[in-house]
Parts: structure tokens; C-alpha cells; sequence
């Protein structure tokens, strides 16, 4: 057969992975690997029993306890958060009865399931992942094709080693430059979305690329990948290259010799045709911070707030309490967060640590890092990064989703001003009331240390 | 699942854009491993005035006397953007919604609702305004009409058609399930993953 002239990386990813599509357009997708955890990955594997299912391929699925787990240092089973307990120890048992890995509570692998997907090679160049959170598009930096699912399809992707979706379009975001200064790939992401809208993706395959992510490393393109989520994609991917493959070298489920040659074809041909294209100057990206209740609403640190232009951005303003033409960079901050999937890796702590540096938290600030898996946690301790954060009087803590969200448990309150590394802003999301600031690691860092939002050059 | 081909109910619009899933269902109140037990939860952070009292809040839409038994909502742009959690879907389900209307969905969140035998019906945000504008005058008595085997809303002026992939519309139609209808294909899955394997053995780990 044929290949068809020039096709799109997605189309490579989808076309070799799709068993059948029937006439309604919909397709079955085979799946590779299956990743869960606790929160919504307890429910699927609870009703897979009382339906007396199998799961298809339990060595190609993987549990991690990351949700609702405590991040204080001597933690156990027991977490803050009411009747998490439940969904970890239920987890766990389904885990044990399907015969599935689980990286648990205790685990020295353990960590945040889209960082461990990465560091154990469980996601790979060319293979298919689901997993049962909106974030799972991390995983697209890799070269993989990876779909967040709800609870119904991951209990289907158990069941069959499928996934019945119909093809979404495909969109190129052309990053033309490199990124400067203390821009990094977040605020990249952040740009994207506040020029397009949370929604701009429109449900597309997003593929970066251009000299802008040739140049990231990959870790940055991770973020960057993460942040698809809060723009409405239905996945982002990265043509795989050299720095990938390097990165997969020596993790523990990745091949000992990687088909090399394959991977190195995963990448849009020239002339591929996209339903959708935009551009994106890296140049022109400074460090942002949001300041309402969806990402979109966002712009650069040293940028006064906008005017509203639509009821949902004026709700947002009487939300976060703040008025329009005032300079963001003046406004006090209560806590500041630096953690979860999005900006909790090894390079993440590293750019933070260096702003924290000889500096201490400003007073009635508080300052807490989560790392993004153990992993992570015994790099940066292996560098003495544990160190600068708790001289400068951050929390370091033991890795998980942490306050990224509230879920009844430990979290920011009401008018309580976060700024924080995650990838949400919603209201209520890190405590009812709360009023949470997107932004980088270095921007977070920055901003501890003034006690108001700031970027590092406003550091002396 | 429930099969849905001609609904009929009270509509409710809550029009902003960007309607997350942390707003349909907090996390906190995610408090058992089930999909049960969640209408309460729905919406908390704006149903009431304090979630933990369950103080309701009056100016809420689904809190308004006039939109009792609503089951239609109409949504902004990006509806259900954020997290993948099926609570969501699950906790509107269970208050009685069973359509959605929006400009356009989260993909997941569209997925999800389809699932569970929810519509998520997509409907320019001009004609969303002007099915709003019509059940404000009463809500009770301009009750809006879903016909699923025409992808037509019926609500005053003329009819509304709303967009839903041929696949998603069949599947609500007749109620399947997914995991049933993908087991008809169990044998393709099986000589697919026959060859895939044998060609590239580097997918495959030790059991």
C-alpha cells in the first residue's frame, strides 16, 4: 500500500495505531499503554470487577498513587484529604486483583503519573497512552500519542486495549525564535492561550514546532505539551529527536536497543498539511502571571490589568479582587506554589532554586515545594537544592498532585493570594476563594521572595 | 445506557464562557469511590452560599423556583474545559440534566457526557442567546424540545439545529455501550495487535 505523500506527525501516530473506522467517522485506536491513578482510576477498576472483566494487557497498564496522597515529609496512607484514603487503598487492591504495577504511596518510583510515565519509559516515542487526566498530552513531548480519557474509556481501554474516538483535526503551532531571558516554555503556553483562548485549541491534535522547540529542552517541552489541556487540544505532540532519545536512555521500561530508526521518522513530512495553522514568536514571549479565573486571562508580569472584555473576565476581576489599570507586579501575595505536572521537574526546581538563592521568603509568605516525583526529589537533593529552598524558607515536600487542587484537605483560604506553577486558575480550585496566579517556577521564586508579583529582574 | 432521542424539559443558561469541571464538581466533594452520591456536590462553589452547610445560594439559576426540574443546560464557549474527571458528568446526570448546549465542548468532557447518555448539542453561541431569551420569558411553561433523530431544538422561533458527530448521535440514539459494541470487533483487535507486536517486538513487556 501506498503511503500517502506527505503526512502530519499525528497522522503517522493515529494512522499506525487505528484498527477500523466505521462509517459514522468513529475509529477504533489501539492502546498501548494504560496509566491510573487513585482518583478517577479506582472507580474503572472497581466496576471492571463487579462486571467481571478482564483486563486485557495488565502489563502494559500502570497504577500511581499521585491525587490526593499527603506531601508531608513521614506521610502514610493516611492523607488531609476526606476519604482519600479510600481511593489509594482502592486503587491498590484493584491493582493487586487485575495483576497490574502499581507505584504506590511508598514506592521510591513513585510521583506524579505524567513524570513517571516519562522517567520509567512507560510513554515512548510511537507508542499509544491513556490515562484517565486531562494532562496526560504531557506526554506528547516524548513523540507519544497520548489521550486523556474519562473514567468510562479508560474502563474500555482496560477491557480492550481500544479507544473509540473519531480522528480530531490536526493544528501546527509554529514557534519561530527562541525564547529570552527568563522566559521559559510556561509563559510560551501561557502567550498561546491568552492570544487564542482556553478553547483555541478547538479539540485539535496540536503539533509544536519550529526552531523555538528545537531549541527547548525537553523537559520544557513537557510544560509545554501539559499546557495543551488548558487549550481546549485534544492532545499535543513533538516530533521525538536526539534529546529525547537521550532522555528514554537507561529508563527502566524503555528498550535496551530503541528502534532508533523508527523514531527518527516520527516527524511531519515537509508539505504536510495541517486543518489548522499558527505562529508563534518566542522572542516576543516575557514572563506572564494570570490574573483571573482561566488561563486565558493572563499577560506579563510587568503589565498593568486589563479592562474586562467580557462577563466572564469581570466576574473573574471581582473574584481575584483586583482592578483594572493597576500593575499586577504591586500586588501582595499570601503563598506561593511550587509544584504539580506542569512545573515540578528537575530543571523546574533548579531555575526556582536559582532566583531563591542567598534570598529568604518574604515575612507572612508561605513558600512550599511539592517535587514532582521521587525521582526529581533525590536529583535535587543530590544537588543540594533541598537545601536552598529550605534556607530560603520554602517547604520541601514529598511528591503528588499536592495543592495544585483542593480537594477538602490542605489548601489556600479565601482571598488568599497564591501564586503558584500549577496550570489552573478556577476559581475555588487550590480552596474555595482562593485566588490563584499562573506563572513560571523563576516567576514564583521571584515573587516569595518580594512578597508581591515579580519577575526575577525586579530582584536586586 | 439510557437511549435519548426526544427530550423535552425546563432549560437553564448559565452563558459564561469557560465552565471547568472543577466549578461542575469541586474535588472535595468527590468523597467516595463511586459514580453515585454527586448531585449534591454539583456546582458547589456557586449553588451555595456556604458548600459546607449546604447554604443554597438564591442567585444561582438552578436555585431560581422557576427552573425547578431543569434538565437542559445552556453553556458558554469551552464548556467542561479542565480536568478529565467523569464526576462531572456523572453528578449533572444525576441531578437530572440530559442535555447540554454549547458553542462548542472540552473533548473529554464531550466524550464523557456521551457515555452516560448526556447530549452535548453544539449550537452557535447566537442561536444558544435566542433559546435563552425565549425560556426567560417562562421558563416553566417555554420548555425547550430536543429531537436527536433530526439534531433539531425546538424552543419559539424557528427550529435550532445543533452539531454532534454521526457517531456520538448513534450511539446516544440507541443507548450502547461501548465496551459491548467494541467485543464485535475483538477479533480485529486481535490480528491487529498480532501484527503489531510481531513487527515491532520493542512495544511488547515481559509479563
Amino acid at each position: 500500500m501506498l503511503s500517502p505523500v506527505s503526512a502530519t506527525l499525528f497522522d503517522k501516530l493515529w494512522n499506525s495505531h487505528c484498527i477500523e473506522t466505521d462509517d459514522d467517522g468513529a475509529s477504533l485506536v489501539y492502546v498501548d499503554r494504560v496509566v491510573m491513578h487513585e482518583r478517577t482510576g479506582a472507580v474503572a477498576l472497581d466496576s471492571l470487577a463487579r462486571r467481571r472483566r478482564c483486563v486485557r494487557r495488565p502489563e502494559h497498564a500502570f497504577c500511581v498513587a499521585d491525587h490526593v496522597v499527603d506531601t508531608q515529609p513521614g506521610r502514610s496512607d493516611d492523607t488531609p484529604v476526606p476519604g482519600g484514603r479510600d481511593f489509594i487503598v482502592a486503587l491498590r487492591q484493584g491493582a493487586a486483583s487485575f495483576g497490574l504495577r502499581m507505584f504506590d504511596v511508598d514506592d521510591d518510583d513513585q510521583g506524579i503519573c505524567h513524570l513517571v510515565s516519562a522517567e520509567q519509559g512507560i510513554a515512548l516515542p510511537g507508542l499509544s497512552l491513556v490515562c484517565p487526566d486531562s494532562h496526560t498530552c504531557t506526554l506528547g513531548a516524548l513523540g507519544a500519542l497520548a489521550f486523556g480519557i474519562g473514567t468510562s474509556e479508560l474502563e474500555h481501554a482496560l477491557a480492550t486495549s481500544t479507544l473509540r474516538m473519531t480522528k480530531p483535526a490536526t493544528m501546527r503551532v509554529s514557534v519561530t525564535g527562541r525564547l529570552l531571558g527568563h522566559a521559559t516554555a510556561k509563559d510560551l503556553a501561557l502567550t498561546l492561550i491568552a492570544a487564542h483562548g482556553a478553547g483555541g485549541g478547538r479539540g485539535a491534535a496540536v503539533e509544536f514546532q519550529g526552531e523555538g522547540i528545537d531549541a527547548m529542552t525537553v523537559e520544557q517541552r513537557m510544560t509545554l505539551c501539559n499546557m495543551a489541556a488548558e487549550f481546549g487540544a485534544a492532545t499535543a505532540v513533538v516530533a521525538p529527536d536526539e534529546a529525547v532519545f537521550e532522555e528514554l536512555a537507561g529508563a527502566p521500561l524503555a528498550p535496551r536497543e530503541p528502534p532508533l530508526g523508527r523514531w527518527r521518522g516520527l516527524r511531519s513530512d515537509p508539505g504536510a498539511r495541517f486543518d489548522r495553522d499558527l505562529v508563534l514568536n518566542a522572542h516576543e514571549v516575557a514572563p506572564q502571571v494570570t490574573w483571573g479565573t482561566s488561563p486565558e486571562h493572563c499577560g506579563g508580569v510587568d503589565d498593568p490589568v486589563p479592562p474586562p472584555k467580557d462577563a466572564a473576565a469581570r466576574q473573574a476581576l471581582g473574584y481575584m479582587g483586583l482592578e483594572p489599570g493597576r500593575p499586577l507586579a504591586s500586588e501582595r501575595i499570601d503563598a506561593a506554589f511550587i509544584g504539580s505536572c506542569t512545573n515540578a521537574r528537575i530543571s523546574d526546581l533548579r531555575s526556582a532554586a536559582d532566583v531563591l538563592r542567598g534570598h529568604r521568603v518574604a515575612p507572612g509568605v508561605a513558600a512550599i515545594c511539592v517535587p514532582g516525583s521521587k525521582r526529581v526529589k533525590r536529583l535535587a537533593e543530590a544537588e543540594g537544592l533541598d537545601r536552598v529552598f529550605k534556607d530560603s524558607g520554602f517547604e520541601w515536600r514529598e511528591p503528588g498532585c499536592s495543592m495544585c487542587f483542593f480537594a477538602g484537605g490542605e489548601g489556600f483560604r479565601a482571598g488568599e493570594r497564591v501564586i503558584t506553577t500549577t496550570n489552573r486558575n478556577f476559581e475555588g480550585r487550590q480552596g474555595p476563594g482562593a485566588r490563584s496566579h499562573l506563572a513560571s517556577p523563576a516567576v514564583v521564586a521571584a515573587s516569595a521572595i518580594l512578597g508581591r508579583i515579580g519577575a526575577p529582574g525586579a530582584l536586586v | 445506557m439510557k437511549p435519548l432521542e426526544l427530550h423535552t424539559g425546563v432549560a437553564a443558561p448559565l452563558l459564561r464562557a469557560n465552565v471547568d469541571t472543577d466549578a461542575i464538581i469541586p474535588s472535595r466533594e468527590m468523597r467516595r469511590v463511586s459514580r453515585s452520591g454527586l448531585a449534591d456536590g454539583l456546582f458547589a462553589h456557586w449553588r451555595y452560599l456556604d458548600a459546607e452547610r449546604r447554604l443554597p445560594n438564591p442567585d444561582f439559576i438552578l436555585n431560581h423556583p422557576e427552573r425547578a426540574g431543569a434538565s437542559i443546560l445552556l453553556g458558554g464557549p469551552n464548556f467542561g474545559c479542565g480536568s478529565s474527571r467523569e464526576f462531572a458528568v456523572w453528578a449533572l446526570a444525576e441531578f437530572g440534566v440530559r442535555v447540554i448546549v454549547a458553542p462548542d465542548f472540552n473533548p473529554i468532557f464531550q466524550k464523557n457526557c456521551v457515555a452516560n447518555g448526556l447530549l452535548p448539542a453544539q449550537v452557535p453561541q447566537s442561536g444558544i442567546q435566542a433559546l435563552a431569551a425565549w425560556s426567560d420569558e417562562d421558563p416553566q411553561r417555554n420548555r425547550l424540545t430536543v429531537d436527536l433523530r433530526a439534531s433539531v431544538m425546538e424552543g419559539g422561533g424557528s427550529p435550532v439545529p445543533f452539531a454532534i458527530s454521526e457517531g456520538q448521535r448513534v450511539r446516544l440514539l440507541r443507548g450502547l455501550d461501548d465496551i459491548t459494541l467494541t467485543d464485535e470487533s475483538g477479533a480485529k483487535i486481535d490480528a491487529f495487535e498480532r501484527q503489531r507486536l510481531a513487527e515491532q517486538p520493542w512495544v511488547r513487556l515481559d509479563q
